[in-house]
């Protein structure tokens, strides 16, 4: 474990806060690549917490390790995009050349390699994360390279810059992408107009949620400022985890500045003083560059007392760190974690407007959102509601990926259609797009007039293309393997549900469905519609109900019949016992065509 | 059309790998049992010592799925029963047979006959005519199709009155508040 002083170094630092514990245990494994149970027992005693609360904390996100893990933790992304790229073929071989196993950590201790969901790489996939630093695009090249530089035991942070070089790839920019906001700009423009004028522009335009749920971010905004409490949050949702999303880490990347000027525009028409940015994991290495905007801001300030000079107005934005978790991504989940909690969903009214982070009053919007407000606040509410169609002001950045020439970022006003952001990327033969990701919507060549609006085709921001050479029926393996792993375990339904889905569908991948197996599907979605906790469970069946209504013959050349087959090898279930006793007679096997 | 015309609904019943535990529980049903054979008639049943199962309306069977023998039965009742139904936790889900599964069925026989102190030179039988048992213990549906799950360890003889009532009278049978509970 950690010595008692280098955990007390940690606490401190955090204030000794029970909020911070994720934060904490982050950094507590970094002493030692993992978290020992010495390590809980003594991080729970310096914080006064009990230890279950802690160890539950630690076991629940999937990039805390209460088992040993290695020195080195490589995890490759398991997108449907990654494994169209080769994922799988990277990772055999990369666990030949350690001669490592899948998801066991060597017996010296030097190297854990597994999958982990969608990195955000999607444009620049395969990619992996090595302790928790992104490497893209691999190449059997840039695999054996890692391989030589774990074997040889180089620290992380003396491998060459070269293999965490990530690109942004905007290929097309419109209104928000093309906006150089000096920094401050709208505050004081927000200033200059007070509050109540801020949050009627905001009103006027229009502006909805880019999330994916597209809720009226000034109607939002109202509530949470009309909602009584002791202290007012405003929290940026950068958990951006919907497999096929990586917008949120380029705006992070290139546009720090609005996505704070947006956050504190928030603060100054909500009434508050304290902000989040939720990052997810994944993107750890934009830690230390938007703590180095934050620093900027406030020297420049813009942050902290008397911003752009306003007696009184007084914010400050602190950056917490995920540890993969896709819940987290759910508002209220994502409260949770920030409370140094579990990321389990909370029960829904009352929402975080009114009863948010510690239950106070908390506007929680999207990133890209702060950044379509700080550009409001700028020039109007008019202006961008002028933008895009009725329904849906603006415009929308996607993520675009899979199989297209030009993969990466593409803005659009909203009514785009679906033909024109294929024909952009360069993308041919086009079988299928799933919108939003899994929990969205998947699409095929009928459907290509259909526009990304909310009146239509509602997105999250992904946008993943598969052409004619691509099986639609893995495409929806993947999802369902996604949301199996993904599903936070805390309501019945979901645990079990998505798991006998992803049972379902790997009978089918081998060929052993039949009939039923399709029917099964149809009588566990409505279970999972109907009596999931959050949006999760509610959504998991989407890529299933999509594909087998689009590309039902993927499914149906699967089956072995079409009344029902076993879902094991009855057979092949008596080898043990055979083996065992000798026997070898009739009665010691099982025909299957009985 | 008057009662006594029609004809009865016949049943089978079997115990797999359970404890009998639920037709002690339908048995539970105590002085309905007159009022249900009124409308029932028994195929291969523990009642009635019929050895096979012949055309049926209705089977029940408690207990998941141990050994080759279990698949057999189990299949001779698909083909037979027009409604085939899973009752009790080890039909529906395995339930304690089940507990077996973790354990490698190898080593389990091996200490079963073999190692276990109190067997003096035991071996692991080999009779062709015993059956095999399978690797891991399975629920009924996954094996056969199943049409109705009457789940409880045992279901109460309610909760089986219920659902025999509900399935005589044309229903979907629905247990509701009360009669299903886990504990």
């Amino acid at each position: 474990m950690g010595t008692h002083a280098e955990l007390e170094a940690i606490v401190d630092r955090y204030s000794g806060e029970s909020t911070a514990l994720l934060q904490i245990l982050r950094e507590a494994q970094e002493i030692e690549g993992w978290l020992p149970p010495a390590t809980l027992t003594c991080l729970a005693r310096l914080l006064e917490m009990p230890r279950a609360r802690v160890e539950g904390v630690a076991g629940f996100y999937s990039f805390l390790h209460i088992e040993r893990a290695g020195r080195y933790r490589v995890l490759f992304s398991d997108n449907i995009t990654d494994r169209m790229a080769g994922n799988s073929e990277l990772l055999d071989r990369f666990c030949n050349s350690l001669w490592l196993e899948r998801g066991k950590t060597s017996e010296d201790g030097l190297a854990l390699v597994d999958t982990t969901s969608c990195t955000g790489m999607c444009d620049q996939g395969p990619a992996m994360l090595v302790n928790g630093w992104a490497i893209p695009q691999l190449t059997p090249a840039r695999v054996d390279e890692v391989a030589e530089l774990i074997r040889s035991h180089t620290p992380v942070e003396d491998w060459p810059a070269a293999l965490f070089q990530i690109e942004d790839n905007i290929h097309r920019s419109d209104m928000l992408l093309d906006a150089s906001l000096e920094p401050g700009a709208a505050i004081r423009a927000a200033a200059t107009s007070g509050p109540l004028a801020t949050l009627e522009a905001i009103q006027c335009s229009n502006l909805r949620g880019r999330g994916g749920a597209g809720f009226a971010t000034g109607l939002k905004w109202q509530s949470c400022r009309n909602a009584t409490g002791d202290m007012h949050y405003v929290v940026c949702n950068a958990d951006e985890g919907e497999p096929g999303t990586f917008k949120d880490r380029v705006l992070l990347t290139r546009y720090a500045d609005l996505v704070f000027e947006g956050m504190t525009v928030c603060a100054f028409v909500i009434g508050a003083r304290k902000g989040f940015l939720y990052l997810r994991g994944e993107y750890r290495h934009l830690l230390a560059p938007l703590q180095e905007v934050l620093a900027r801001r406030r020297s420049d300030g813009l942050l902290g007392n008397d911003i752009c000079g306003q007696p009184g107005f007084e914010f400050d934005i602190d950056i917490h760190l995920g540890a993969g978790a896709y819940i987290c991504g759910e508002e209220s989940a994502l409260i949770e974690s920030l409370e140094g909690r579990r990321g389990i969903p909370r029960n829904r009214p009352p929402y975080p407007v009114t009863h948010g982070y510690l239950q106070q009053p908390t506007t929680v919007n999207n990133v890209e959102t702060f950044c379509a407000a700080a550009l409001i606040a700028l020039r109007g509410g008019e202006w961008y509601a002028g933008i895009g169609t009725g329904k849906s002001t603006g415009t929308k950045v996607l993520s675009v990926s899979g199989d297209c020439v030009r993969p990466g970022i593409y803005e659009y006003p909203f009514g785009v259609t679906v033909r024109q952001v294929l024909e952009d990327c360069g993308a041919q033969r086009t079988q299928a797009v799933q919108i939003s990701g899994p929990s969205g919507t998947c699409i095929d060549a009928t459907e290509f007039e259909r526009r990304i609006a909310f009146e239509d085709l509602p997105t999250a921001g992904a946008f993943m293309v598969f052409d004619e050479s691509r099986d639609i029926f893995e495409v929806a393996s993947n999802f369902v393997h996604f949301f199996a792993h993904e599903s936070c375990g805390f309501c019945t339904p979901c645990r079990v549900g998505t798991t006998l889905l992803r049972n379902v569908i790997d009978k089918l991948h081998k060929g052993k469905g039949s009939q039923h197996d399709l029917n099964q599907i149809f009588k566990l979605s409505r279970l999972l519609q109907s009596a999931s906790h959050c949006g999760l469970g509610h959504t998991a069946c989407n890529p299933l109900l999509d594909t087998i209504k689009r590309f039902r013959p993927a499914y149906e050349r699967r089956l072995e019949s079409l009344e029902f087959e076993p879902a094991f090898d009855l057979d092949g279930a008596l080898e043990r016992a055979r083996a065992m006793t000798g026997r070898d007679d009739a009665g010691a096997h099982l025909r299957t065509d009985e | 059309m008057n009662d006594a015309a029609q004809p009865k609904v016949r049943v089978a019943t079997t115990s797999l790998a359970g404890c009998f535990g639920c037709h002690m529980s339908f048995l539970d049903i105590d002085e309905r049992l007159f009022e249900l054979l009124e409308r029932i008639e028994f195929d291969r049943s523990p009642f009635t010592d019929i050895k096979h199962c012949g055309p049926c309306d209705v089977g029940l069977i408690e207990g998941g799925i141990c050994n080759a023998d279990n698949v057999h039965v189990l299949r001779e009742f698909r083909k037979n029963c027009k409604i085939l139904v899973a009752v009790g936790a080890c039909a529906v889900n395995g339930g304690l047979p089940a507990q077996r599964n973790h354990i490698d069925l190898g080593e389990c026989l091996e200490e079963v006959y073999v190692t276990e102190i109190s067997l003096a030179k035991g071996c692991i039988p080999n009779d062709p005519e015993l059956p095999l048992p399978l690797d891991k213990v399975h629920p009924l549906h996954e094996v056969v199709k199943i049409d109705y799950f009457l789940p409880g360890c045992p279901p109460t003889a309610d909760a089986i009155w219920k659902f025999l009532t509900d399935l005589l009278a044309g229903r979907t049978p629905h247990l509701g508040h009360g009669l299903i509970h886990y504990d």
